[in-house]
């Protein structure tokens, strides 16, 4: 049986990591992500874990380090965050184009100028088409398992792409929660040993990472989509044998008092839990409010958010990014997905909590409350920023 | 025998293009990108080696009377050899209709 501990969450992610038995750690600090590799490097040099800690001089070079790693068919992991994140960026596509299992946490965080080494989801934004897996956490327990999980499912032959588990930067990374440790006889009978297809090998080599001319790069382009879009019910199934080994189920889309709700607020990572206190409190005065939180944002799940915002009147979407000159992130897909059907819910796309900025429940209470009146009025502008001063 | 690259579809990609073949590079005839081509004028070489170290496609061998000689199927006619060349051994010249037709090939 596991044991529950009182653990700052980055602590958590090192522990899950070392339960994985990873054999290579390349990683760059950054904060808010520091305590993750750092933790990792101390049990690396106190003999606590059988790795490689490959210390390197820059993110570019820490992911590069994991192409190579990964693809010698060794169980890599890297965490990053922010600027470093941005700094990988070229490499991150190399790594799911190239089908690398690696499993990466990305601490979110805002990114410069100005410097900003707080929470929010502008750095997953700019790599949230790059052909990675990347899922939310909303607390510590989620951290965890998500980290465990990610492991299983990038090595999943059947998936076979990296994994990007991201918690936000100190609103996640720097508390500390309650959470299950699970023990090693556990994680050893859900995590069988990587077995990476066809891996590095002088006794049989193979061409990697190879040039492509205009005659071949559709086709191969075309392969590496329809296996990403293919993954979806791999991973729903290994989510299931996830909730089968250790209790704890988790779905791509996760709703909370929504069947009957007229308004629907929806939100991503470790913002949800605040968001279900104000749902609370508007219950408590008898409004028909619910709440819709994407747990899995890439590949992004279009039946579970279909299926979970089909009876709502307003959607009220919160981002916690911009994307400059369109209307934000998390709104458009949600407009995309629902554009096509022939009952769709009326729209308010918010953004709020940039740069670590709290949101506390009664301001959720208004988020809602305004986002019910521009869902109902009809939004004018791509998208409104809430709690901006003036 | 392999199906050829530019006949292969998208299923018959391996995953991750891993191409197992390897040697790929040795049969690719990067000789048909070029537009002009060393001309050698053996009487000036002091067979120093420079252009043999310089050329970036190692399309270029010291025989082993100490002459160099250019191999056409890699040379991509980039006339670094020429620029290096001490003794102005290399003239790049360019290829005449014919000659691009025949590097196609």
């Amino acid at each position: 049986m596991g044991k529950r501990e009182g653990l700052e969450v980055s602590l958590a992610v090192a522990e899950a990591v070392k339960l994985a038995r990873a054999d290579v750690i390349a990683a760059y600090p950054i904060t808010p992500q520091t305590h993750i590799v750092e933790k990792l490097s101390e049990m690396v040099a106190e003999g606590e874990l059988d790795a490689e800690s490959i210390t390197v001089e820059s993110e570019h070079s820490a992911l590069s380090a994991c192409l190579g790693s990964a693809a010698a068919g060794a169980r890599t992991f890297t965490a990053t965050s922010g600027q470093g994140l941005e700094l990988m960026h070229e490499v991150v596509y190399i790594a799911s184009s190239m089908r690398l299992p690696i499993v990466m946490a990305e601490a979110n965080r805002a990114l410069s100028a100005p410097l900003s080494v707080w929470g929010d989801h502008s750095d997953v934004m700019a790599v949230r088409d790059t052909g990675w897996v990347q899922i939310f956490c909303e607390s510590g327990q989620d951290a965890f398992d998500l980290t465990l999980w990610a492991f299983r499912a990038a090595e999943d032959k059947r998936v076979l792409f990296p994994v990007m588990v991201n918690l936000d930067g100190f609103h996640l990374t720097h508390v500390v929660e309650p959470i299950i440790i699970e023990d090693q006889a556990a994680v050893d009978a859900y995590l069988p040993p990587n077995d990476f297809p066809v891996p590095l090998d002088p006794r049989k080599p193979v061409n990697m990472g190879t040039f492509a001319p205009p005659h071949i790069y559709s086709e191969i382009k075309k392969s590496q989509e329809v296996a990403f879009q293919g993954t979806r019910p791999v991973l729903r199934e290994l989510l299931d044998d996830f909730a089968k080994h250790f209790g704890r189920k988790y779905n791509f889309v996760e709703t909370y008092k929504a069947d009957d709700a007229e308004t629907l607020i929806l939100t991503m990572g470790s913002y949800s839990q605040t968001a279900s206190v104000a749902v609370d409190e508007l219950r408590a005065k008898g409004r028909k409010v619910g709440q819709v939180r994407i747990r899995l944002w890439r590949p992004f799940p279009f039946d579970e958010l279909r299926a979970a915002v089909r009876n709502a009147k307003r959607l009220v979407i919160l981002d916690r990014a911009i994307a400059s000159g369109t209307s934000s992130p998390v709104a458009t897909e949600v407009r995309s997905a629902l554009y096509n059907e022939e009952k769709r819910s009326k729209i308010a796309s918010i953004v709020a909590g940039l740069g670590g900025r709290d949101i506390l429940p009664e301001q959720f209470v208004e988020i809602i409350e305004r986002g019910e009146k521009i869902a109902d009025e009809g939004q004018k502008e791509p998208f409104e920023m809430y709690g901006v001063r003036g | 025998m392999e199906t050829p690259m530019a006949e292969k579809t998208w299923k018959d990609i391996e995953t991750g293009f891993v191409v197992e073949t390897p040697g790929g590079a040795r049969a690719y005839r990067t000789g048909d990108w070029r537009s002009q081509k060393p001309v050698y004028d053996k009487e000036r070489c002091v067979k120093c080696g420079v252009c043999y170290m310089f050329c970036p496609d190692a399309a270029i061998r010291i025989m082993e009377d100490g002459y160099v000689d250019v191999n056409e199927y890699y040379c991509k006619g980039c006339g670094i050899c020429a620029r290096e060349c001490w003794t102005g051994a290399f003239t790049m010249v360019p290829l005449s209709g014919s000659e691009k037709k025949e590097a196609k090939k």
